[in-house]
């Protein structure tokens, strides 16, 4: 059995008295490639946002790499919501990407090592030319890019993405996945989206997520989770999703 | 002819502006790429409620308004956090609190009345070779905190959330950030008083945008700036004998909408 990666038991959530997380439980695998569906407001950044130990669940514990989320996140890499940046922040490509690095001295200056593998980042992306441009100033597939370059720079075990496809064109999104499949030689990717075909066609493993979780460790979904989680029959959310996936009962 | 002794007041207050517009040139950069005006608009009406203190107490009003300015700045950095309250309601709060405290321990203080009016809309010509030194001072520990920490404050400017995650100590770094507005608001108060200041916060700054889209850049173009508006409102207020904050905040208003109306290779919305 591969290492167990990240770790939730009986973790629920709720903000005020309203529920967002209920009695999730889920392991991660080094090299696993999970999609997490759900309906908007699912709970999906949430419960990424648990992982990371940006909000503490009201019960349930968090494992990461088998310690406190609060230690060990240094060793996630986030790509967060592309909608929360302000776009016309003034910084460069390069330096976005270099924030990436920018705990490992704290009151330095970046080093050397620092620079080079924030350039690898960037080309491993293939952004590289685009180094000095404004931030703001590239198409959202692009920034997207650069968010995972940023990422990549820590040099993470585990790779956490949160919509990461919203508003990529159908041409990019094709390159974008065959990227994620690359990264995943090295380090197990968690990626969180509300387009059900797009990531059923991509994953290794698949869960579905509205308030709980519906998992089985496989890239199979059942239909009454699916029915579960959108609260509608199957049949309207299912069109695109390969019959390998969509398990009949 | 200018005499010598009024001499004496214009290099003061020449000087004055100089060390201002290095603090708010740089810590204006913050204020405007961070969003967080109304944070530093709240810090600065609350530090009133140091030169109060100052006034009551019978101590130099500029050396009371740092620690105040910085226990403001850190309680409304905290207040936020460990409380229910919502971050601009402990924002309003501690503003209004800070100036009621000001005007009441200076109503309290027996003896002469103050110059209230100097504090509240600045007068730069008061400016003493002693605060002058001060100001030097506060230059100095926001040049050398500002150079150690410039990675990760663009990181926690940019995005705390993420800076956070890879194990920058992002809230700690941030009131950091808010000291050194505080310590930029003592400078300021001298030179446009507690109600002006934020405009020296927020106008260079604003500015520079227009020019580049690098952090050091803005700040570098963001010093002129405030310097050109400083002496520019300096000299029109010494020539028709106005007052002098007030000159200096309406001078950057007016370059402020004319650089907005100059098409520029930046044109995002500020
Ligand atoms: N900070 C917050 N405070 C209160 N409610 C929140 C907060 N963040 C998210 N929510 C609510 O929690 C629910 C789940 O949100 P989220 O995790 O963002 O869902 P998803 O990413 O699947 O769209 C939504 O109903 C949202 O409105
Ligand atoms: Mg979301």
């Amino acid at each position: 059995m591969a290492e167990e990666v990240i770790g939730l038991r009986n973790v629920s959530v709720r903000y005020g008295d309203m529920p967002v997380l209920e009695d999730v439980s889920l392991s991660i695998y080094q090299h696993d490639f999970l999609g997490i569906i759900g309906p908007n407001g699912g709970g999906k950044t949430t419960l990424l946002k648990v992982i990371l130990g940006l909000v503490k669940p009201d019960k349930g514990e968090v494992r990461v790499f088998g310690g406190d989320p609060l230690q060990n996140r240094r060793y996630i890499g986030y790509v967060p919501q592309y909608s929360l940046f302000d776009h016309s922040f003034p910084i460069s490509v390069r330096d976005v990407v270099l924030t990436g690095r920018a705990r490992q001295a704290l009151f330095k200056r970046y080093t050397d090592h620092d620079r080079k593998l924030a350039r690898s980042a960037l080309e491993v992306v293939g952004m590289l030319a685009f180094k000095e441009r404004q931030i703001g100033r590239l198409s959202g597939g692009q920034q997207q890019r650069v968010f995972i370059a940023r990422a990549l720079a820590a040099e993470p075990k585990v790779l956490l993405l949160d919509e990461p496809a919203a508003g990529i064109d159908a041409r990019v999104q094709t390159e974008f996945y065959e990227l994620l499949g690359r990264l995943r030689q090295k380090m197990a990717i968690v990626m969180v989206s509300h387009d059900i075909t797009a990531v059923s066609v991509h994953v290794s493993k698949i869960a579905c997520l509205n308030r709980r979780l519906y998992y089985h460790d496989s890239k199979e979904l059942l239909a009454e989770d699916l029915e579960a989680a959108y609260q509608c029959p199957v049949e309207l959310i299912a069109h695109g999703i390969p019959h390998r996936v969509l398990r009949e009962h | 002819m200018i005499t010598a002794l009024e001499y004496g007041f214009m290099v003061n207050a020449l000087a004055a502006s100089l060390l201002a517009a290095i603090a708010c040139g740089i810590v204006g950069v913050y204020v405007v790429v961070k969003r967080i005006v109304f944070i530093s608009g709240g810090i600065s009406h609350a530090s009133f409620g140091g030169i109060g203190l100052g006034y009551f107490l019978g101590i130099e009003p500029v050396l009371c308004v740092i620690p105040f300015g910085i226990a403001s700045a850190l309680a409304i950095g905290e207040v936020s956090r460990r409380t229910r309250l919502s971050e601009d309601s402990a924002i309003g709060i501690l503003w209004a609190m800070g100036m009621a405290l000001g005007i009441m321990l200076i109503a309290l203080t027996p003896g002469y009345a103050p110059d209230l009016l100097s504090y509240l809309f600045g007068n730069i010509l008061m400016v003493s070779r002693s605060t002058l030194w001060v100001m030097l001072a506060l230059d100095v520990i926001i040049v050398t905190v500002v150079c150690l920490l410039y990675k990760e404050f663009l990181a926690i400017t940019f995005d705390e959330e993420f800076a956070t995650v890879i194990g920058i100590p992002a809230h700690k770094l941030y009131l950091v950030l808010l000291c050194l507005i505080a310590l930029t608001v003592v400078m300021l108060i001298r030179v446009v008083g507690v109600i002006l200041v934020i405009a020296l916060l927020t106008i260079p700054a604003s500015v520079s945008r227009r020019f580049t889209n690098d952090m050091r850049k803005m700040m570098g173009i963001s010093i002129i700036f405030a310097a050109l508006f400083a002496i520019t409102g300096l000299y029109l207020s010494y020539l028709f004998d106005l007052p002098s904050g007030s000159t200096i905040v309406l001078v950057s208003g007016v370059v402020f909408l004319l650089t907005s109306l100059i098409p520029s290779g930046h044109n995002f919305k500020y």
